[in-house]
């Protein structure tokens, strides 16, 4: 329960339905000895109250640290883009806290995630879905989840829309009914992203570098390079060891590499696949065929893409069906 | 709260509402009922009524002690002597005055957590202006040799202060004995209303107030007197005076019970500071390889409550400075858990914690790497 309306909402559905429930929040990050979202929890902890259920939260604020801020300010100074939201899941949320469950008894674990999960009979597999609310749909972010994390999940929200738990929230009369989406990375919040990354890692804020075209021609200078990402349309390339930043056309690629990949729909890759392939958060997502080359996963899109971004995730689709996913390496 | 103190309190609700300051007569009554209320509380610990000085709380008490000196006496010197295991209170007290400049000596305490009288001897210096020292800790139960303490500081001439929160009502208190010149008191430790304490401040010492407004509790403490809370107090105080010899030691009994029950069920566990002359009703008990925050959990969804470390530490990771202090590592402090029982606890709560706890340990040491190898 991070004290937002989804999470409210989930544990007022479960708790309608008749589920014996425990409201957890996560203590995740501290900045100048505060809880960054010692609010939100105060939150939570109203609407477990509302609602009658056993509240706790649970410091997990070292597995966060390791597993999600350190892999971000990492992942910026090799010259890609990190995606904090999907290791938190991955690792904080489906790993440690699911642990954490079922160290107080509890087998199973909900979250307000706008996702589906079911169990296909015919597969013998656990299948991760999109949400119904295709704008709200969160599975992109979800795609490392194993087989035995999705047995032991609910999404509560995954058949809902956004507006539907508004209503929802308002009739209940829940006191997280009109707050708004949180739309930050949480441990950033009121920074630029460069500005936590020089002050997590104790970098200098000015460590400047070349700007230079694919010929190796100096056009400029930039102030360092965990200030520019792939995207920006004219980064080509950022190469760390260089401490250089290769500008040129706006490149069009059909295919790419994943690393630490993950299966969900099936049980591993033995032929190439078709699939409709997401290779970032607000993208609709492209035909394509991913197979196995050189031990390696590698994606082949019909038509070329732009902005294909190291260190964004590349999620495969049937349909709503996440078939797997990796991490886009080059 | 014990139900006779809510009675006690109910008529300064419906009643007795006056501002116990205003000379009106529904004033003065207020203010008679909170003068018997002082004279309870002073009973309890063997005071004189006028020495007793209302306040919202034992951390309202001992901030007024520690500072109300520290600035009264800086002429005479910055020095302050301490020990390791004092209740966040005192502790970031200390550590505030610190910062502006005053000299502090934490005492280490022994595994038991006890203080050695021969440490403060040696620790005390011509510009030592206060000894704070705790009477019993709230986290393990320790009880200080406070009469061995009092003596050192009166030989010394340096004022003393201890942190009585916890032992107020759980044993015999008599500040004359104890030569302390200062001890503060809370009131919901003793099933009296949360928000009002006391701090005992003997007949003629120099204390510079942290509170400066109207020049109530004799111009001690300002500031409107939570009237009802008071009273509240003075009752429980009364209570608690009464029930010194027959409740505490039944309480000592059920914590014995308790420990040898959870002793003959559960491998691995031990007692924290077993061997310290200790409160009745506090236990604090480590169990390996299960995870605190877990068990903490899991007792409550078994309708019992317990906490690791002090109760305000609670969402923190810090390990509990005191069972840091006696030598414990940061994962044994992470799974020490802390019972306290009173008088209203009985032999069925206690036998149904020693059924409860078992299971839940065996399932948290399933999920623990360090258990399977032993």
């Amino acid at each position: 329960m991070s004290g937002g309306v989804d999470s409210s909402i989930a544990a007022v559905l479960l708790k309608e339905q008749g589920e014996e429930i425990v409201g957890l929040s996560m203590q995740l990050w501290k900045e100048n000895g505060r809880c960054c979202s010692l609010d939100d929890l105060w939150d939570a902890r109203r609407v477990a109250t509302q609602i009658g259920i056993p509240y706790y939260v649970l410091n997990l604020e070292k597995d966060f640290e390791n597993t999600v801020v350190r892999p971000f300010v990492e992942t910026y100074l090799h010259g890609e883009t990190p995606s904090p939201c999907i290791l938190c899941n991955n690792y904080v949320k489906f790993h440690h806290l699911v642990e954490k469950a079922a160290g107080i008894g509890a087998n199973r674990v909900a979250t307000g995630h706008y996702a589906r999960v079911k169990y296909d009979e015919a597969l013998g597999r656990w299948l991760l879905l999109r949400g119904r609310d295709r704008n709200k749909d969160q599975s992109y972010f979800l795609f490392g989840m194993t087989q035995d994390q999705l047995s032991k999940t609910i999404f509560p929200l995954g058949d809902l829309t956004k507006p539907e738990v508004r209503e929802i929230a308002r009739l209940r009369g829940l006191p997280t009914s009109e707050k708004p989406e949180s739309q930050e990375i949480c441990f950033v919040q009121g920074r630029s992203y460069a500005d936590f990354v020089e002050e997590y890692s104790g970098i200098e804020a000015n460590r400047s570098g070349d700007i230079v075209t694919e010929d190796g021609e100096v056009v400029g200078t930039h102030a360092g390079i965990h200030k520019y990402t792939g995207r920006p349309q004219y980064v080509v390339r950022i190469e760390p060891q260089l401490n250089r930043i290769v500008i040129g056309e706006d490149p069009q690629r059909t295919s790419f590499t994943v690393r630490d990949h993950n299966w969900i729909a099936i049980d591993k890759l033995t032929e190439p696949i078709r699939c409709d392939v997401q290779i970032r958060n607000r993208f609709e997502p492209k035909p394509a065929t991913v197979s196995l080359q050189n031990d390696e996963i590698a994606v082949e899109f019909d038509a070329p893409q732009r902005a294909i971004t190291p260190g964004q995730a590349a999620v495969f689709y049937w349909n709503d069906v996440v078939v797997g996913g990796g991490w886009i390496q080059r | 709260m014990r139900p006779e103190v809510v009675a006690a309190m109910m008529p300064v609700f419906t009643e007795h509402f006056g501002n116990a300051s205003s000379i009106h007569w529904f004033g003065q009554q207020a203010k008679a009922m909170m003068d018997d209320a002082r004279q309870q509380v002073a009973r309890l610990i063997n005071a004189e009524t006028a020495e007793v000085v209302f306040v919202s709380g034992g951390t309202e008490a001992d901030n007024l002690a520690i500072r109300g000196i520290a600035d009264s006496q800086r002429a005479k010197g910055r020095h302050i002597i301490t020990s390791r295991i004092e209740h966040h209170a005192v502790l970031h007290t200390c550590k505030d005055l610190e910062k502006q400049g005053y000299d502090v000596t934490w005492l280490p305490v022994s595994r038991d957590g006890l203080v050695d009288p021969e440490d403060l001897r040696k620790a005390i210096r011509p510009d030592t202006i206060l000894i704070t020292i705790m009477h019993a800790n709230n986290e393990i139960g320790t009880i200080q040799p406070l009469e061995e303490i009092g003596q050192i500081a009166e030989d010394a001439d340096v004022y003393f202060h201890s942190d009585g929160v916890q032992s107020t009502g759980k044993i015999p208190v008599d500040v004359r004995k104890l030569k302390v010149d200062l001890y503060s008191m809370s009131s919901h430790k003793i099933h009296g209303p949360k928000g009002v304490g006391a701090l005992f401040v003997r007949k003629g010492t120099i204390l510079k107030p942290t509170m400066t407004g109207g020049g109530h509790e004799r111009n001690r403490r300002s500031g409107t007197e939570n009237v009802a809370g008071i009273v509240g107090f003075g009752e429980a105080a009364r209570l608690a005076r009464e029930g010194l010899k027959t409740d505490m030691p039944r309480v000592a009994t059920l914590r014995d019970r308790l420990e040898a029950g959870l002793k003959s069920k559960i491998e691995f566990i031990h007692v924290n500071a077993r061997n310290a002359p200790r409160l009745p009703n506090t236990s604090n008990i480590m169990v390996d390889y299960a995870e605190g925050e877990g068990l903490v959990i899991s007792l409550d969804l078994k309708g019992v409550a317990v906490s690791t470390g002090s109760a305000c530490s609670s969402g923190s990771l810090e390990p509990s400075h005191v069972l840091t202090a006696i030598g414990k590592t940061p994962d044994e402090a992470h799974g020490s858990l802390r019972f306290s029982l009173s008088t209203m606890t009985t032999e069925e709560d206690v036998d149904y914690v020693v059924e409860t706890l078992p299971g839940i340990v065996e399932r948290l040491r399933e999920l623990s790497p360090y258990y399977k190898k032993v």
